[in-house]
């Protein structure tokens, strides 16, 4: 697993321009906001947490692509499955490497963001809690659509209209959370049910990606 | 030794083969032979647990060969006719996931590939990445080989190593089992023909 994880990295600091390009794909998406609604303080405050949670999402899908899909067409994937690591431990190295290289960028970035958007200050903790959640459900649902659609012709446009739905939740209570916290209310029911919603991902995921892994190795 | 008992694959609807029997002693060898389409790359799939048998069963020292999928595949090393090497990472690294330093240092060593160890994979001719490839065997330290078209792209003295390697793990009590149109340095090996 600690194997897998080093392969992942080296191969993502290897290829440091697409693992940028979400990063930067998330601060350009961001930037539009002010400029299509204009920079009044109190309108973008308001809006801040939804640009940046839709902005997060729509950046997560990037890398996505090509998570699985370069292994299968190298042939590595058959022999990362003849390791000896089951499926779904396999699944999990990629869903983790995702993360690290996507989902803790986007978090990182998201306070200067939110600065930027004059969201109010009281807020961001809020903010970044359900960031972290929300970016480790998205690394996971990823993996498992990324395994899903392995192998299909155009699994690349199919892939986001998988994603998309299933992440709705995410989407929904990470604002919801952000949102309560700028109103002076407790973001506290709405990071339960998004910790709620990570725990259930967490292992349906994973078994789907297993499943998906193991059907593109049949295909 | 690893023993097959009626063999049998589907691919969509197509019966690629089927009735397929044989026993593979340790440190024996066999060459699938036939012509394209006859389905030597499916037996091989087959035999290292990537695709499931449509019937027939595969045992493994008198055990059930896919009883544990993870077992299974710890004792299979896999030589596809991909080379599974990227581009962007150098060779030594491209061993990295499969063994130690000391291990891939040998490895390399083995397919002289050594000077070029800190080359990126990009940058190796098709029948060094092929060397490449053929690295990964030994550092699996597996007991069965499963090879498809080994030699492709070789040279003469490369597939000297390679002959060298493939004894090698074989003195040691190992298996290779090969698809090939190419004659293969494996000395005593029994041929299976699918038609």
């Amino acid at each position: 697993m600690t194997r897998l994880l080093a392969r992942e990295l080296r191969l993502s600091l290897r290829h440091g321009g697409d693992t940028l390009a979400a990063l930067l794909f998330f601060l350009l998406v961001a930037m539009l906001f002010p400029l299509a609604i204009g920079p009044a303080p109190e309108t973008l405050g308001r809006i801040a947490p939804g640009i940046i949670w839709v902005a997060a999402l729509l950046a997560a899908l990037l890398p996505l692509d090509r998570l699985l899909a370069a292994d299968l067409e190298d042939g590595s994937l058959d022999l990362l499955l003849l390791s000896g690591l089951h499926p779904a431990t396999l699944a999990a190295g990629k869903a983790i490497a995702h993360w690290l290289v996507t989902g803790l960028p986007l978090l990182l970035a998201a306070t200067p963001l939110a600065i930027m958007l004059r969201m109010p200050e009281a807020a961001i903790p809020a903010l970044l809690l359900g960031l972290l959640g929300g970016t480790l459900a998205l690394s996971l649902l990823g993996t498992a659509a990324a395994a899903l659609v392995l192998g299909a012709r155009r699994g690349g446009v199919l892939m986001p209209l998988l994603i998309l739905p299933l992440a709705a939740p995410v989407l929904i209570f990470g604002a919801a959370a952000a949102d309560a916290a700028s109103a002076d209310l407790s973001p506290r029911p709405h990071l339960l049910l998004l910790a709620a919603f990570l725990a259930f991902t967490l292992p349906t995921s994973l078994a789907a990606a297993a499943a998906g892994i193991r059907g593109a190795a049949e295909g | 030794m690893l023993q097959a008992e009626g063999l049998a694959a589907l691919r969509g609807e197509r019966l690629v083969f089927e009735r397929l029997s044989f026993a593979v002693p340790a440190g024996g060898a066999l060459l699938l032979v036939g012509p394209n389409g006859s389905g030597k790359s499916t037996l091989l799939r087959l035999l290292a647990g990537l695709l499931r048998p449509d019937a027939g069963r595969l045992t493994w020292g008198g055990a059930d060969a896919f009883a544990d999928p993870q077992e299974h595949a710890a004792r299979t090393a896999y030589l596809g006719h991909l080379d599974a090497i990227k581009p962007g990472l150098t060779a030594a690294e491209n061993l990295r996931f499969w063994g130690t330093p000391s291990a891939v240092a040998e490895a390399l060593a083995a397919v002289d590939l050594t000077r070029l160890a800190d080359l990126p994979a990009r940058m190796l001719s098709a029948g060094q990445k092929r060397r490449l490839a053929i690295a990964r065997l030994p550092l699996a330290r597996a007991a069965l080989w499963l090879l498809d078209e080994p030699t492709l792209g070789l040279d003469a003295k490369a597939v000297g190593r390679f002959g060298e390697l493939l004894a090698g793990h074989r003195a040691g009590g190992g298996i290779v089992i090969a698809a090939t149109h190419l004659p293969l340095p494996l000395p005593g090996a029994a041929e299976l023909a699918l038609a």
